[in-house]
């Protein structure tokens, strides 16, 4: 059930005002990082290798072996990834309307770690109160002396970019990012060489972190690695922010200690999602960003744990729950993923810019009723073609996961509802309500 | 030249003079031209390839990759309706065919009158707040049929003019402060010298306002 442990990233959003300097300061803001700065940056690296955190936006790699593996040289950049997009994902859009300073705060201490100069926030385009609120908070601490010239008096200087993406959720790709950043479209790098670390921005070393990884720093930096890697069980350290959404009925964000907690607690205890509306039964959920093959009510009692998780043939991804209850339809479900990833594909690999087209098409066949028996193995042949073999992590034939991420999506509902995909067949048309309007 | 009104302009070279290079100005400036006229015009495209050092042609081929940059006209506002899964299973589509109907366009169309474009975004990471949408991306949300009618006519009315500039117009807060710090990529060379000492290994195999009842409102 719900933990003890304490909130991290969103202890000040209970505020009306969180966004605000004056909130921020008198919340302990900033404290994080004069800390920081009165340690060496080797120490606060160290602090954070001690806290265990993973990266929070959705490959889950720890964040201080990622700052070690950037290459020697003069100039390092540290860009934050804002450009959340993966769909049923709203944690860092939340993290930067509702508390800014404190994304700031924790871009700051990342570049005193790294030794970064010049630093970037690199936020979605749609998030135009967003940017709103980040351009004030970073005008905010330059006034303040948290950024710009000798930091706080110290010998630490850093200037810091507010950078408005233009909708594209290929960009949310760290090379694709930086294309992006660098004026132009966002095509994935090929990895090797363009490996961030080694050749990222302008072609030097540079660190991309996301959004709810910085806003962790000013805690970890004030409170010890330590205490925060009490937190959690084994990797899964720390709080985590957790979006729940679809047929719940309560679908929100809730903080929650990782691993301690269940997909159980979190789609049914009454302080989070309340249990399915209407009191259905839950059919199947998506447990980590629609990249991420669905679970079914037998996953319920596992942890919000990244190696379960991942052992059991899913990932905790981007840290955001979609609920279906027993009236949704699986190929409805499957067809609109498939859908999102054919319009989203940059178009550089082929078996994503034309695999995904055919998996939409053949999907919203069966939908409409105009499926053939045979169309299932034609779509898992299309699947396998993007991700041969169909395993778990996925096979790549592209520049970046997003074409692998397209099987990923769909093929577990594929087999688990096999039956009802042909039943779409059998009876010409598909078998379901069409999805009913949440009324306000 | 000079498409910009003056007061851009400086606007416009005082955000190329962030980056450490002038190109990384282009996506920022693509927008504040679409700030000005509502789209991105051919002679935006034009001033925005002079301010970052490029063609035109480079300016276009960036700026067409982007849901955001629109290179033909749109009405004042423009409704992003999500349809992507969690607002699909918030009834998303039965909203969508409720706006066309409402309208009198399809899809990526826009009205007679030049007030209303209609789209159907991908997850604009409003979840909580399904069905969601944004006009001139600004949040809305959850909207059903009737709440769609009503926020048409709070913009028709004028209603909503302080949440929702004219299309285009982006980010309104200015930045102010430094600016003149040293920010070219040669300038920032070993500035800060104390933190060069790292062994690091490379190169990486590294991959790499909630209105929903959520925690703040639960605990």
């Amino acid at each position: 059930m719900l933990t003890q442990a304490p909130r991290i990233v969103t202890a000040r959003l209970g505020y009306e005002d969180s966004h605000t300097l004056e909130r921020y300061l008198a919340t302990g803001g900033y404290e994080g990082l004069r800390k920081a700065l009165s340690m060496t940056p080797e120490q606060v690296h160290e602090e954070v290798n001690a806290a265990s955190l993973l990266g929070r936006g959705g490959a889950g790699f720890p964040a201080g072996r990622k700052w070690s593996m950037r290459r020697p040289a003069p100039t390092t950049y540290l860009v934050v990834n804002g450009d959340e997009s993966e769909p049923a994902t709203f944690k860092d859009h939340l993290l930067i309307e509702r508390d800014p300073h404190q994304v700031v705060e924790g871009t700051i201490i990342a570049a005193y770690a790294i030794g970064a100069a010049q630093a970037f926030i690199f936020c979605r385009g749609e998030f135009a109160l967003g940017l709103e609120r980040l351009t004030q908070a970073v005008n905010e601490a330059y006034e303040h002396g948290a950024l710009g010239e000798s930091i706080f008096g110290s010998q630490f200087s850093l200037d810091l970019v507010v950078h408005p993406g233009a909708g594209a959720y290929i960009c949310g790709e760290e090379t694709a990012l930086l294309e992006s950043l660098e004026g132009k479209r966002g095509f994935p790098r090929i990895k090797p060489p363009y490996f961030p670390a080694a050749i990222g921005l302008y072609g030097e070393p540079t660190i991309v972190n996301n959004i709810e990884t910085m806003s962790n720093l000013p805690w970890i930096v004030s409170n010890g690695g330590a205490a925060f890697s009490a937190l959690g069980q084994g990797s899964s350290a720390g709080t985590r922010l957790f979006a729940l959404s679809g047929h719940v009925r309560r679908p929100g964000w809730y903080e929650l200690e990782m691993s301690k907690v269940t997909f159980r607690d979190l789609i049914y205890a009454e302080m989070l999602g309340g249990g399915i509306r209407h009191g259905r039964e839950l059919k199947a959920f998506i447990p980590g960003g629609v990249s991420a093959p669905w679970f079914f009510p037998e996953h319920l009692d596992m942890g919000l744990d990244q190696e379960a998780v991942g052992k059991a043939g899913s990932m905790l991804g981007s840290g955001s729950v979609v609920v279906m209850d027993e009236q949704a339809c699986a190929v409805r479900a499957a067809w609109r993923i498939s859908r999102f990833f054919h319009r989203e594909s940059c178009g550089q690999c082929t078996p994503c810019r034309e695999g995904s087209g055919w998996i939409e098409n053949i999907l919203r066949r069966i939908e409409d009723g105009l499926g053939r028996e045979e169309d299932l193995e034609l779509l898992l042949d299309a699947c396998d073609n993007i991700a041969p073999e169909l395993t778990w992590p996925p096979k790549q034939t592209t520049i970046c996961v997003l074409g692998p991420s397209i099987p990923s999506s769909i093929v577990s509902g594929i087999h688990r509802f096999r039956d009802e995909f042909l039943l779409h067949v059998k009876e010409g048309a598909c078998p379901h309500p069409p999805d009913e309007v949440r009324h306000v | 030249m000079g498409h910009l009104s003056p007061e851009l302009r400086s606007r416009a070279e005082r955000m190329v003079a962030l980056y450490p290079e002038r190109r990384s100005a282009l996506i920022p400036l693509c927008h504040l031209a679409q700030g000005q006229d509502g789209y991105l015009t051919e002679e935006a495209m034009e001033e925005v390839a002079e301010l970052c050092g490029v063609s035109p042609a480079e300016v276009r081929g960036t700026a067409s990759f982007y849901d955001m940059l629109h290179t033909e006209p749109v009405g004042r506002y423009v409704f992003a309706i999500c349809t992507n899964i969690a607002c699909m299973l918030a009834g998303a589509y039965e909203v969508l065919d409720h706006a066309t109907e409402r309208l009198g366009i399809h899809l990526g169309q826009t009205t007679e009158d030049g007030l209303f474009t209609l789209e159907e975004a991908e997850c604009l990471a409003g979840c909580d707040r399904a069905v969601c949408v944004q006009v001139n991306h600004r949040f809305f949300g959850p909207i059903d049929e009737e709440g769609f009618d009503q926020l048409a006519d709070d913009l028709a009315a004028g209603r909503l003019d302080e949440t929702v500039p004219p299309h285009g117009v982006l980010n309104r807060v200015v930045r102010k402060v430094g600016l003149e710090a040293s920010r070219r990529k040669d300038s920032t060379i070993s500035r800060n010298p104390q933190s060069a000492g790292d062994p690091p290994v490379g190169p990486a195999a590294a991959k790499p306002e909630a209105s929903g009842p959520s925690q703040s409102e639960a605990s």
